[in-house]
């Protein structure tokens, strides 16, 4: 039996694999894809510890997450395409004129 | 007991795996397709830790609707790298599309069995909790449902709100036909 502690430790690898996916990587789509990662791992800790807690609650806040997750992948991709129609490009360092 | 835990590495080395080459991946296709293997490993994951439910809800509404709108939008795109195009890699564009395919009916079925054990699991535990009643570690779909809908009704309906306004503001932003009609300025 896996105990909280590995799937603490598994939550905790996923994130920061999203993390650094988020720094490294010059491509939009890339980087909303390591955010969804980033979500996945919280919604793992969740519910490992509404199971050795026994109660639901972990369950229903990860349906939030993942509500907000649709939401948030919806309007990200719909901005990612309204940019690409200006620049013809997915590197975020093309977007400099979005600068103050 | 010894079987949970081997299922455990098995599921989150796939897991790490499929997210670390995820990060890897100059294609944005496969990184969409690695990105499914690693849902479905961690839904595998759900059904270990008694949480069918939420392991069939990730295969089907976050593997299946949401990738599937990330994978619309990279096909709608057509960026298939991501800087420098050579062109050994763009002679083999069209052999790698293959591949694809071929994983992607791979992940299909994987898919398919694994819904198919996850509703298996959640039969399982919705008769054991009715009989015994005492000490239940997991929570059926009727738990799940009545503290949804009395605990967190709130949150429940300001989710749905949000749903509506992501919904317009997703509209607003991509639709090129309202941008340059502009019915608001006459």
């Amino acid at each position: 039996m896996a105990s909280l502690n590995h799937y603490l430790i598994l939550s905790g690898v996923i994130f920061t694999i999203g993390v650094a996916g988020v720094f490294l990587r010059r491509n939009l789509i890339t980087i909303l894809l390591s955010i969804e990662v980033m979500l996945n791992a919280v919604n793992l800790s969740f519910i490992a510890f509404g199971h050795f807690q026994g109660s639901a609650d972990g369950q229903i806040i990860v349906f939030f997450v993942i509500t907000v997750a649709a939401a948030e992948a919806a309007v990200g991709l719909a901005l990612v395409i309204s940019l690409f129609r200006h620049v013809e490009t997915l590197n975020p360092d093309a977007f400099r004129q979005l600068r103050g | 007991m010894e079987s949970s835990l081997a299922f455990f590495y098995v599921f989150a080395a796939v897991a790490v795996v499929s997210t670390l080459l995820v990060i890897a991946q100059p294609n944005p296709i496969y990184s969409v397709l690695l990105l499914i293997t690693s849902f479905m490993a961690l839904a595998g994951l759900y059904v270990l830790l008694d949480a069918p439910f939420v392991a069939v809800t990730q295969i089907i509404v976050y593997a299946g609707a949401i990738m599937v709108l990330f994978l619309f939008v990279v096909m709608l795109l057509n960026v298939a790298q991501e800087e420098t195009v050579s062109e050994a890699e763009a002679a083999s564009a069209g052999a790698s599309s293959g591949a694809a395919r071929g994983f992607g009916a791979l992940l299909a079925i994987a898919m398919a069995l694994e819904l198919i054990w996850a509703l298996n699991r959640s039969r399982g535990i919705g008769t054991a909790a009715s009989v015994a009643g005492v000490t239940r570690q997991s929570w059926s779909v009727a738990d799940i449902g009545r503290t949804l809908f009395t605990n967190y009704a709130f949150a429940f309906e300001a989710t749905s709100v949000l749903i509506l306004v992501a919904m317009i503001g997703s509209i607003t932003l991509a639709g090129r036909h309202l941008a340059e009609k502009k019915p608001w300025r006459r």
